[in-house]
């Protein structure tokens, strides 16, 4: 029980990353789906951060004390890449989405699943013409 | 103690945040509460000790992600769909984080000082980083020169996603106007 | 927005300051927190400031897309050459010792060239996002016009693009 107290952080962590797990799986809208995955992200690098902490601990920055205890650099520059990446690959989402929009006019997608379902109809309707009389 | 007041405040109003961005319908007001939750995650940062990453969430997660997010939603329509809860999803959600709640108890406790990650290759970056490169910032020589290679790779990254949304959306190709143009019709017509 | 006067002046003020202090977070990245991928982001919010005050066309003018596309290419190929010229002179890709006269010094200089690079690839990608996701609605409307044009002109066209979707999909 003692070591359950002393992970606390990872717990707050945890449920936090569910919220944008549940958003990204249960809602429809795509936008708000790119939301729910940006709050699940964060939360992972929260994850990884908090691994990272000594307690009385500092920043990563040298004073020169040898006494003075660091926190862990590693996970820092993990994540301090992987927010920048992050940014750059939901922009390609969004551009999709953009994509989507101006292609079927939707971005909710039970809509855009009755769409290209009904397309799909349609164009095997259309070969089947196709076919007979030729 | 005061480290636990902080965080948990901190994640708390985290959650409010998510749990607000989850709710609304209203995707403009769902993009400025994900620029709020990116600033939040900042200071948290900071409490954790990682400067170097609080810099970078506040500059990208509020700044230029929510612009990018903005840009999108005056393209797009700002608003949601009403939903009401989806029990599977919901069912799955908790499950996972049980799964997780059970993992992390193996963990290290939260801050430990002889956890094994502190006592890996973490001390000979920090102990090098004075001795063999002459930086005092720890992160930027671990970036730069101990870890050039996994930098590399990410700065490739971000130019592979800036040459994708450049294709996807730069003009460069035509988009098919004629599709859009019927499907639209339909639209107004069910609104209307 | 162009038109009122206090965020003009108030943005006049920010913007050389802005890239300032991105200037600032880049060199002073060895020193204290910064460094090339926050630098980027920072500068790239002030030509997306000045894009907003002043319009897309007036941002266009100030950084065109074509020289925007060439510092994308080059601060990765920046990054990479660095690695390749530490090879040439006898040391593993992307060890800086030998770059300088000293081993120190040597990563001096090797943390700045990359650290340089990633600064100048991540500025212009970001500037490369936000102008095609604003420029994409002035893309849509001048679409939209030449499909007008297009419908106006005799309906010889409109058959050929039909037969042309029939050929693709069988």
């Amino acid at each position: 029980m003692s070591s359950l107290a002393g992970q606390w952080n990872y717990f707050l962590v945890i449920a936090l990353m569910m919220i944008g797990f549940y958003a990204v799986i249960a809602r429809g809208n795509m936008v708000k789906k790119m939301v729910g995955l940006t709050i699940f992200q964060t939360s992972v690098f929260m994850l990884y951060i908090s691994m990272g902490k000594v307690s009385n601990g500092t920043a990563p920055i040298l004073t020169g004390d040898p006494q003075t205890l660091y926190a862990n650099p590693l996970p820092h520059v993990l994540i301090l890449t992987a927010i920048v990446v992050g940014v750059a690959t939901t922009a390609v989402g969004y551009a999709l989405i953009i994509r989507v929009y101006e292609s079927y006019g939707t971005i909710e997608d039970d809509e855009l699943i009755k769409m290209i379902e009904a397309e799909d109809a349609e164009d095997s309707e259309d070969m089947n013409g196709e076919t007979q009389s030729a | 103690m005061s480290g636990f007041l902080v965080n948990a405040s901190l994640i708390s109003l985290l959650t409010l945040i998510a749990i607000l961005a989850l709710r609304l319908h209203r995707l403009f007001a769902v993009v400025m509460l994900s620029g709020a939750f990116s600033l939040v995650a900042a200071t948290l940062f900071v409490v954790l000790d990682a400067v170097d990453v609080a810099f970078t969430e506040a500059a990208v997660g509020a700044g230029i992600s929510s612009i990018l997010a903005l840009a999108t939603l005056s393209l797009v329509p700002a608003e949601e769909k009403p939903h009401s809860i989806a029990f599977v999803p919901a069912f799955l959600a908790l499950a996972t984080a049980l799964m997780l709640a059970v993992a992390v108890t193996d963990l290290p406790a939260f801050g430990d000082v002889n956890a094994p990650i502190h006592n890996h290759v973490a001390p000979e970056f920090i102990k090098g980083s004075a001795e063999d490169i002459g930086i005092p910032n720890v992160v930027t020589s671990v970036l730069a020169s101990y870890r050039g290679y996994d930098t590399l790779g990410e700065t490739v990254v971000i130019f592979t996603a800036a040459i994708a949304v450049l294709l996807v959306l730069g003009g460069y190709t035509r988009p098919h106007r004629r599709k859009i143009k019927s499907r639209k019709k339909g639209e107004d017509k069910n609104a209307g | 927005m162009q038109d009122d006067p206090v965020i003009r002046v108030v943005s006049k003020v920010m913007i050389p300051t802005v890239m300032l202090f991105a200037l600032y977070v880049q060199f002073h990245g060895d020193y204290g927190p910064g460094g090339g991928f926050q630098a980027g982001v920072i500068f790239a919010s002030a030509f997306v400031l000045n894009a907003m005050i002043f319009g897309l066309n007036r941002g266009r003018h100030v950084w065109p897309a074509n020289l925007n596309l060439l510092a994308i290419c080059a601060g990765v190929l920046l990054y990479g050459l660095t690695g390749i010229a530490s090879l040439f002179l006898g040391a593993n890709y992307l060890d800086y010792d030998v770059l300088g006269a000293t081993a120190k010094s040597g990563q001096h200089i090797g943390i700045l060239l990359v650290e340089f690079g990633v600064g100048l690839t991540v500025a212009s990608v970001m500037v490369a996002l936000f102008f095609t996701f604003a420029g994409r609605l002035t893309h849509i409307r001048l679409m939209s016009k030449m499909q007008a044009h297009e419908e106006a002109s005799p309906p010889a066209s409109k058959t050929k693009t039909k037969a042309k979707k029939a050929g693709g999909r069988s």
